[in-house]
């Protein structure tokens, strides 16, 4: 086992067995589960909404060269920059040389996750630059040093009053508990990065081939300030977030904040279409567009798991999966959690080292339900499952296991035999006294649950007393 | 009279055969002949879900054999049914089965699912005198559709209360081998369902899957709960002249 998947196994039991953390998560899930389907109510006909969106995304997947081709030409064409960066270090390389060139010192981010996954920021600050999070969840979790719990609700994990001794730690002086209190003393400190930011970074939930504009959603407009205020603007996003057209959004819109939040639409959405013009008083000098690859064309090589592409991040399946509900975010020990990261990570970062998440999750298919591009996540988790007995990743001994079973349960005599051996073998350890102990050879079940009684007949032992031979 | 082939999975053959014995008694009193294929063993779905798809194929060949002279083939598992019916496209995609399996498709039926929509039964003229709460098992509600028909069998039962718990559709963590593969999240997941089934004020929790018996019954048993289990199929079977036995599970 890798040390990825011994990591995951130990902070999953962990969280596994921590009942305030399920609490609190459960609280949070439950409250977007109530606003979700409000929201959906509120459509005429969500199935047809969801069909629909599907469509417009895989249209963008299915000539995605053809669209982000577009989308740079309209860019260019109002004077902003492309940047096409295949790995995660150029991506950072380019940004932080950027920052470089232009002599800045602070940088204000809005919350991206795209950021995440290419470790912009401590690239960034090796440069010795300073970062803000301006989102107040990013802000919160960048304080503790840590990486974003969900992907739209990156402090769900944390009480108000972990958060107002957090606050009162690093900010000095905070001395209350007040939600409203506590946002004002983050708006005071980011106030002042705003003002003195010399570059904003972005992320984009859609690129608009036919305007050439990026499309960003927020809550708290910090966006608008990180896109308007500072010299220079960057938006960082990965190549599946284009979509065909400006008109597109009149569906994605409010389906990303009804499928994310339960929102009819989502506070502040604002469509950035490039840098100041000349008869324009304000904005940007300079805006750059970072798109960023990163394994995905890899994803897009595979006509099966393409779809995943279709992934507008909206958080849904996080909220759905009772793995996540269970774990948590943080123990995955990737930036994509929940059912999409379980199916996405293994291609952006290597199956070899990160399978063991395809194999973490019952195939409830709680997810596929609530996807609002109805990606068919529990598929594609069997899928990668397949894949990684196929590259020959998983242990010998279960290959042999299964190799035996099969040979067993391909002939029904063999199956009779196994089967009253196995039950009689249980039977033998328990009268031994070892059910529980480390030799209980059902142990991986009996440490947490009990085993069920073990019938002295099989059913067709008692059809045959009952029935005769068939 | 329909002709009804049992599909009897692996694990209720071999730990909780009284789940088929009951199935098959509720079949007959609905009217149909019963058989049971003795050459079946299993549909291949824990190679399936574990990836082994090269393992479970040529048991999927075999399944579709052994079924293939059936009229109608009932099964009190969603989740094998599901496997058969949604899975064995996908897993015979483009061999010599695949024709064969998608004509079987059609004829493989989750237990309630063909009592309440194939036989035209909702009522069996049983008789069970508890509070009992349903979950959802995961694949029959959300591969094969199934809601209402388990929950139309269980109020035509005399004396039942059927209470519902707030987080009925929410898995149970069982998950095949996900339960002993990740045995602390399953675990937990257990136990957020058990206690979902004692906060409704169960005596019984019932359920269209005997592998989310197993897990929550295991579960509760552990955390000492009142509350036990019992499949559909075993409530259906209980008539007033048997008194007011209780599970099959304890």
């Amino acid at each position: 086992m890798n040390a990825a998947a011994e990591a995951f196994l130990r902070e999953a039991a962990a969280t596994a067995a921590n009942g305030e953390l399920h609490q609190i998560v459960r609280k949070g899930v439950e409250h977007y589960d109530a606003a979700v389907e409000r929201g959906r109510a509120r459509f005429l006909d969500w199935e047809a909404a969801r069909q629909r969106c599907r469509k417009i995304k895989r249209e963008a997947i299915d000539r995605l060269d053809l669209y982000l081709e577009e989308f740079e030409r309209r860019v260019n064409e109002r004077g902003g920059h492309v940047f096409w960066a295949e790995t995660a270090e150029d991506a950072c390389r380019y940004v932080t040389d950027l920052a470089a060139r232009a002599g800045v010192r602070t940088v204000v981010k809005s919350k991206s996750m795209v950021s995440e996954e290419i470790r912009l920021n401590a690239a960034l600050e090796t440069r010795g630059i300073k970062v803000w999070e301006t989102d107040l969840g990013e802000f919160i979790v960048q304080l503790r040093e840590e990486p974003p719990f969900h992907i739209v609700t990156p402090a769900m994990h944390l009480t108000r009053r972990q958060i107002a001794a957090l606050f009162r730690e690093k900010l000095g002086g905070v001395q209350t508990e007040d939600p409203q209190e506590l946002t004002a003393v983050a708006r005071r400190e980011l106030r002042r990065a705003f003002f003195s930011a010399e570059m904003g970074v972005t992320g984009a939930n859609f690129l608009v081939a036919d305007s050439g504009a990026i499309a960003i959603t927020t809550n708290e407009g910090n966006a608008r300030l990180c896109s308007s205020l500072p010299r220079i603007h960057v938006a960082i996003a990965g190549i599946e977030k284009v979509i065909p057209r400006a008109e597109d959004l009149a569906l994605l819109w409010p389906v990303l904040a009804t499928a994310g939040t339960g929102q009819a639409i989502t506070c502040y959405n604002t469509l950035v279409t490039g840098p100041r013009t000349a008869s324009e008083p304000d904005g940007p000098e300079e805006f750059h567009v970072v798109l960023l690859d990163n394994g995905r064309s890899r994803l897009l090589a595979d006509p099966e798991q393409r779809e995943v592409l279709h992934c507008i991040r909206c958080g849904a399946c996080l909220n759905a999966c009772p793995v996540f509900r269970t774990i948590g975010g943080h123990a995955y020990g990737t930036i994509y959690s929940g059912p999409i990261g379980s199916v996405l990570t293994p291609h952006l970062r290597g199956l070899a080292e990160f399978q063991h998440l395809s194999f973490a999750s019952s195939l409830c298919g709680a997810c596929a339900v609530v996807c609002p591009v109805k990606i068919d996540l529990p598929r594609h988790l069997l899928q990668n499952r397949r894949n990684a007995i196929a590259a020959g990743l998983r242990p010998a001994q279960e290959r042999t296991g299964f190799r035996l079973w099969r040979w067993a349960m391909e002939n029904d005599r063999r199956f009779t035999m196994f089967g009253w051996a196995a039950r009689f073998g249980w039977k033998m350890a328990r009268r031994a006294g070892l059910a529980g102990t480390a030799l209980d050879p059902a142990r991986r079940w009996t440490k947490a649950r009990e085993m069920p009684e073990i019938p002295r007949h099989s059913f067709r032992a008692l059809w045959r007393k009952t029935h005769g031979a068939g | 009279m329909k002709e009804v082939a049992l599909f009897i999975p692996c694990f209720v053959d071999q730990l909780l055969p009284e789940i088929g014995m009951d199935m098959a008694r509720v079949l007959q009193r609905a009217g149909c002949a019963v058989n049971f294929f003795e050459e079946q063993t299993c549909c291949g779905q824990p190679a399936f879900n574990s990836g082994y798809w090269q393992d479970a194929r040529p048991l999927a060949e075999r399944f579709v054999r052994v079924f293939s002279r059936a009229e109608a083939v009932v099964c009190p598992s969603g989740s094998c049914t599901a496997m058969v019916r949604r899975f064995y496209p996908d897993l015979l995609a483009g061999t010599p089965a695949a024709e064969e399996a998608k004509r079987l498709a059609e004829r493989v039926f989750e237990f309630s699912e063909f009592l309440v929509n194939v036989a035209g039964v909702t009522d069996i003229g049983a008789s069970f005198p508890h509070r009992v709460t349903y979950h959802d098992a995961c694949h029959t509600l959300r591969e094969l559709g199934i809601r209402e028909e388990p929950r139309r069998l269980l109020r035509g039962v005399r004396g039942l209360t059927l209470v519902e718990m707030a987080n009925a559709e929410e898995c149970c963590g069982f998950g095949g081998t996900f339960s002993t593969k990740f045995p602390m999240i399953s675990a937990a997941m257990g136990e957020t369902k058990a206690a979902g089934a004692e906060r409704a004020g169960a005596e019984y929790v019932t359920s269209t899957d005997p592998s989310c018996l197993l897990q929550l019954d295991g579960i509760l048993r552990r955390r000492k709960s009142q509350v036990r289990t019992i499949h559909l199929a075993s409530i259906l079977a209980r008539t007033e002249a048997d008194g007011t036995n209780s599970g099959n599970q304890e």
